[in-house]
């Protein structure tokens, strides 16, 4: 736990003790882990409001955070509709691509060989800018807009977890491999005992940019395809309608559900991996 | 005991039988192997003959980068020679087989098991009949064996260097192997955690009897812990020399102070200023290497 100076008193000492259960839940809520971060986005809404009252910004330069509540209460169902579909296409891009990213990952961190001969070809892969590939995704598979979506997700994210997952694994010492080898142990027990559990920490490492990363492939594809879906589709009506804020109520829940997924690769990582965390003693 | 190895050998050589114990459990004949680097063959071993009875200790000391570390790995079976046989309990080294427990300088723990999992490793691949209840009282035994009680449940990042070795001598011993093959295991430790350790290896050594060979660059430990001292020449690597250390069994560290313990040292240091090409082979008349007094092999238990 991390020490909290400020919190407790006398007072709240004496309840505590009766509710360790309570004790807990409220001290998290009151935890530097938690009023930090919150305090930051209060701080961050405020001086953006600031910033377009003071200009005397119109919505259509820069919305202020108080055109928002209005946006979202006039399209909260298609906010629900559209925000599924942006997140459920974004996991399934994910999904594939860390499927995909762990095998070339496993492939090119076993052999060498495939290490050298893959290597140029993916870096090649990664620099082409994915809005280049929007495009010509939406035109060979047109109308395939599920498809499309998830194509791109999973092509803009499945390179940090390949990388990542290779390093893991052509990094690993000698010397674990040894123990298990010396043993008489095959290459598939020290994949399982060794080479996956000492990886995890890298490949969580990538998976949160991956994550991220996710996000725009998808929301790249709902905005050039025509007729498209998800938030990025509503972001790109509230362009055609020259409704503003409704472009930044879209922002703002993109980010959102980015924080939300983020969070989730954070309480995997904690599971899984969570013996790479250093205590801070 | 070791053998001469094709006129290689300059100190004395001994080749004694025990009675009751197998006599050669590890027999490395004139042992040859080179790697393949991009500036072609780098020949590391070059007829090396060792042979360590059952229960046997052997220190191997040498200067740097000149092969020790393949020699552990040849017994182990993770590699084999170029030219030459290594025996191990009368079979034929060819692959890696179960009945070696190694430790290395680095402790290598697995960072996500506990102490205890970690331990229990070996038994997971060599012993899978065991049942895990057996499998967790054999290591906690151990574990209490070196000083580690209570530990058990500790993740390696929260234990001392000194632990962490403790913990993987644990792990190379949890199968009851054959041999132990120790590659500088006190290495990277300070003098007074790696003088604990010493004495902790006596103490398990009489419990957990062991054939052991162990790589070093400390003289002082090599003639405390060892039966008998092997130094090898600069790569590629012969048998240069052999001591054998008279007080075999568990000792104390007053041993290292005494007159025949700066004598043993004296000698040792002597044969690896030899091997760096610092010193003339030939050692001055006062510096004859005749074996200490009571050099005659004795019972250890």
């Amino acid at each position: 736990m991390t020490p909290m100076a400020y919190v407790p008193t006398p007072l709240t000492s004496a309840k505590d003790a009766a509710a360790p259960h309570a004790r807990s839940v409220a001290s998290f809520l009151t935890s530097r882990a938690v009023v930090a971060p919150l305090a930051a986005v209060v701080v961050f809404l405020v001086l953006w409001e600031l910033l377009v009252r003071v200009n005397g910004w119109p919505d259509y330069v820069m919305a202020s955070p108080s055109d928002l509540p209005p946006a979202y209460a006039d399209y909260w169902s298609l906010f629900l509709v559209m925000g599924w579909q942006t997140l459920w296409r974004t996991v399934v891009g994910l999904v594939l691509a860390v499927i995909v990213g762990v095998l070339i990952g496993m492939v090119m961190g076993f052999s060498r060989v495939m290490r050298e001969a893959l290597y140029p070809l993916l870096v090649g892969f990664n620099a082409i800018p994915k809005a280049t590939v929007v495009p010509i995704v939406a035109l060979m598979f047109v109308g395939a807009h599920d498809f499309n979506t998830v194509l791109i997700a999973f092509m803009i994210s499945f390179f940090p977890i390949a990388v990542s997952v290779s390093i893991g694994l052509s990094t690993l010492e000698p010397e674990y491999r040894d123990i298990l080898r010396s043993l008489g142990a095959s290459q598939t027990t020290i994949f399982w005992k060794i080479a996956l559990p000492k990886t995890l920490p890298e490949f969580f490492g990538a998976l949160k940019v991956a994550v991220t990363l996710a996000f725009i492939g998808t929301n790249l594809m709902e905005i050039v395809s025509p007729h498209g879906r998800g938030l990025g589709a509503l972001f790109d009506s509230g362009k055609t309608n020259s409704d503003y804020p409704l472009m930044f109520a879209v922002l703002i829940a993109l980010a959102f559900l980015g924080i939300v997924l983020y969070y989730v690769v954070v309480a995997l990582e904690k599971i899984f991996a969570g013996w790479a965390e250093r205590s801070p003693t | 005991m070791i053998e001469s190895g094709h006129g290689s050998s300059r100190g004395p050589v001994s080749s004694q039988r025990r009675g009751g114990r197998v006599d050669k459990l590890i027999d490395i004949k004139n042992v040859r192997h080179a790697y393949q680097t991009q500036d072609g063959r780098l020949p590391v071993l070059d007829g090396l003959d060792i042979s360590v009875p059952e229960g046997g200790f052997v220190a191997v000391v040498g200067p740097s980068g000149c092969g020790k570390s393949t020699l552990t790995k040849l017994i182990a079976g993770l590699m084999k020679p170029d030219e030459g046989e290594v025996w191990l309990h009368g079979k034929r080294v060819t692959s890696p087989r179960s009945t070696v427990g190694m430790a290395f300088q680095n402790p290598v723990m697995l960072e996500w098991r506990t102490i205890l999992k970690n331990v229990m490793l070996p038994l997971e691949i060599v012993a899978s009949k065991m049942s895990r209840r057996e499998q967790e009282e054999r290591a906690r035994y151990l574990l209490a064996l070196v000083g580690l009680e209570g530990f058990e449940d500790k993740r390696p990042s929260e234990l001392s260097g000194g632990m962490r070795q403790r913990a993987s001598l644990c792990r190379a011993l949890v199968h009851q192997p054959d041999v132990l093959i120790l590659d500088e295991p006190f290495g990277a430790l300070d003098a007074f955690t790696r003088e604990d350790l010493w004495q902790t290896m006596h103490q398990v050594k009489a419990k957990e009897p062991f054939t052991c060979v162990l790589i070093t660059h400390d003289l002082r430990e090599s003639i405390f812990l060892a039966d008998q001292v092997v130094v090898l020449s600069q790569r590629p690597a012969r048998t240069q020399y052999v001591l054998d250390v008279p007080d075999t069994g568990p000792r104390d560290l007053d041993h290292l102070y005494t007159p025949e313990a700066a004598e043993m040292l004296n000698i040792l240091r002597h044969q690896i200023e030899v091997a760096q090409g610092r010193a003339p082979a030939q050692p001055e008349a006062d510096e004859v290497p005749e074996p200490p007094p009571g050099s005659t092999a004795q019972g250890m238990v």
